[in-house]
């Protein structure tokens, strides 16, 4: 009786002192605005977060084997050959994005100051864009195939024609392709926001231009190579339309989005097809993460250095 | 050309040396670059000629030219009805992820609050993920409630990552923007609705237009969330070209290049807009802002 007594004069007393309930929210910057979210919210989590923690707890009811037992299958039976999947996907998507990567710095380098055709060359490079996954692999095919012109060039200079689609280059071909524009315009837009004036200050001290690239370019680009990489690296890895065109779906390209698709288009195991794109998922935010700690990694040892 | 820039900025003469010391790097990428886009060329090019070719065995060029095959493909593959079905997906899908990603993204630009990470992940992860791996139990999600395959399955899938795209690009124009105007605004009495309306839109409307076109490409490219949520009635353009080639075919190879060609023409119209709307430069600060 006595405390709840109490309370009501405490509550008083305390409306009293503190401003009411919506401004002391609005102070943390709660207020009628965040309503403005709820939308996007509102579809992130219909479309996202529900199909996702969905499919996640459908990867845990196969027909048969228990809990785990679309992912055993996914790992261990023979047609589906899960593990194999995911090496096929790393192999291609970790060399084509550290390659477009690399080859875009040297390039973007050399065009980030201002000259003459540099909007056009630019254009150029981003023209890949447009080409889409069948016109690339379309391309591929008559280009780099058995009696493509390339082939044919090489006849002509005394080579034995190669065997350059249907199979892993194919792939790899056509992820060059497809993530070099994107990789460059990244790279390209992450070198022009350095101060040039840096490196001026590093020439004026008599630093040669690979002093200059490593002491001063390097760690500033550092973080937005990190980032660059990872973009390109899932763009890559989520490889799936020319991993069957240009490549040997059911060999040397098999990669894991073919895998995960097979199950759920093909053979209507929707609890493989989830825990197939579960593993997708976590394979690639592994990577990321350890790209992100390298990256954090390497910028401190810079620093650290330096100190 | 290197030496022109050099001798036009007038440099010290110790500058003289330079050209000689990084020319074999300059031409190394110079030159690797121009093998690249040679084999580009040459890739782009196989395909246009082979869409005109009457006939192309084992020779260098078609015994003759003929543009019958886009007639062919616009009959064979009805692609009136694709082109029609591309451009609603991509019109609802620009104009869904617009309403509903600008005001989330001035919110996002303007204000702190707890949790606010968290729901940055929450857009974030959609666009760091492939499309494949939130595709797949989506599009069983959205079969089990009878929404997919359809037109409607289409539109919803593609709006996953749509959204959180255009809260990423938009953020960067809504922090270019002062905030006293819409305090001056605030002040003369406008309301939440007017300030949006007359102040916010209107200096928006760049970054709107760049959010737009950049979905628009995005989705006229997008492949895997069409095709797993798609029936024969509501392919898009990516999505018939796919199935067209990797349909068994008695199908000449010379139509499904013809529309490779058509799709090629389309995107390059929406990315020469794009690129009127947003500059290289502004991809720069944008992403540097959004990572931050």
């Amino acid at each position: 009786m006595t405390i709840t007594g109490q309370r009501p004069g405490r509550a008083k007393q305390e409306t009293a002192n503190r401003p009411a309930l919506s401004h002391r929210l609005a102070e943390r910057g709660i207020d009628k605005l965040l309503l403005l979210l709820l939308p996007a919210l509102l579809f992130a989590l219909v479309l996202f977060v529900y199909p996702f923690v969905y499919g996640l707890g459908l990867s845990f009811q196969p027909k048969t084997g228990g809990l785990f037992g679309a992912y055993v299958k996914f790992f261990t039976d023979p047609s589906v050959r899960g593990l194999d999947s995911i090496w096929v996907t790393l192999q291609l998507a970790l060399p084509a994005a550290l390659l477009n990567v690399l080859v875009s710095v040297p390039i973007a380098y050399k065009m980030r100051g201002k000259f003459r055709g540099k909007r056009a060359l630019t254009t150029v490079l981003v023209i890949p864009i447009t080409l889409g996954t069948v016109l690339t692999a379309e391309g591929l095919l008559n280009f780099f195939g058995q009696r493509g012109w390339l082939n044919r060039f090489l006849g002509l200079l005394g080579f034995e024609p190669l065997q350059l689609v249907q199979n892993y280059w194919g792939v790899l071909w056509s992820l060059i392709i497809s993530g070099f524009p994107f990789a460059f315009l990244l790279i390209l837009s992450y070198l022009s926001g350095i101060d040039p004036s840096l490196e001026a200050a590093a020439r004026t001290l008599g630093a040669d231009w690979k002093q200059r690239f490593r002491r001063i370019t390097l760690p500033l680009l550092a973080p937005g190579l990190a980032i660059t990489f990872c973009l390109t690296f899932v763009l890559a890895f989520s490889v799936f339309p020319s991993a069957i065109l240009v490549g040997d779906p059911s060999g040397s390209t098999r990669v894991i989005a073919y895998v995960a698709y097979n199950a759920w288009g093909q053979q209507f195991d929707y609890p493989l097809a989830s825990a197939a794109a579960i593993v997708m998922g976590a394979v690639e935010l592994i990577v990321i993460v350890l790209v992100l700690i390298w990256r954090s990694r390497m910028y401190k040892g810079s620093t650290g250095g330096k100190g | 050309m290197s030496v022109a820039l050099k001798t036009k900025s007038g440099a010290a003469p110790a500058a003289a040396k330079r050209p000689l010391a990084a020319s074999p790097g300059t031409f190394l990428i110079w030159g690797s670059m121009a093998v690249f886009l040679l084999l580009l060329l040459g890739v782009v090019s196989s395909v246009v000629v082979n869409s005109f070719a009457k006939e192309w065995f084992d020779t260098w060029l078609p015994a003759g030219y003929t543009p019958a095959w886009y007639a062919d493909a616009w009959k064979e593959y009805d692609l009136g009805q694709v082109i029609g079905t591309t451009l609603t997906v991509s019109v609802a899908v620009v104009g869904i992820s617009v309403l509903i990603g600008a005001p989330a993204s001035y919110v996002l630009a303007r204000r702190n609050f707890p949790g606010k990470s968290i729901m940055m992940l929450v857009f974030l992860l959609p666009i760091m993920m492939p499309p494949i791996t939130y595709g797949i139990p989506l599009a069983t999600l959205l079969t089990y409630y009878h929404l997919a395959p359809g037109l409607t399955g289409v539109i919803l899938a593609n709006l996953v990552p749509s959204i959180p795209f255009v809260i990423l690009t938009m953020t960067p124009f809504i922090e270019q923007i002062n905030p006293s105007i819409e305090s001056a605004a605030r002040m003369c009495g406008a309301n939440m609705l007017r300030l949006f309306t007359r102040i916010l839109a209107p200096l928006l409307v760049p970054g709107i237009l760049a959010a737009a076109v950049l979905v628009l490409v995005r989705t006229v490219g997008m492949f895997e969330l069409t095709f797993l949520t798609s029936d024969s009635t509501s392919d898009t353009l990516v999505v018939a070209l796919f199935t067209a080639m990797t349909g068994a075919g008695i199908r000449a190879q010379q139509s499904v290049d013809a529309m490779a060609v058509v799709y090629m023409l389309m995107m390059m119209v929406l990315l020469v807009v794009a690129l009127r709307f947003v500059n290289p430069t502004q991809l720069v600060s944008q992403v540097r802002e959004d990572t931050d």
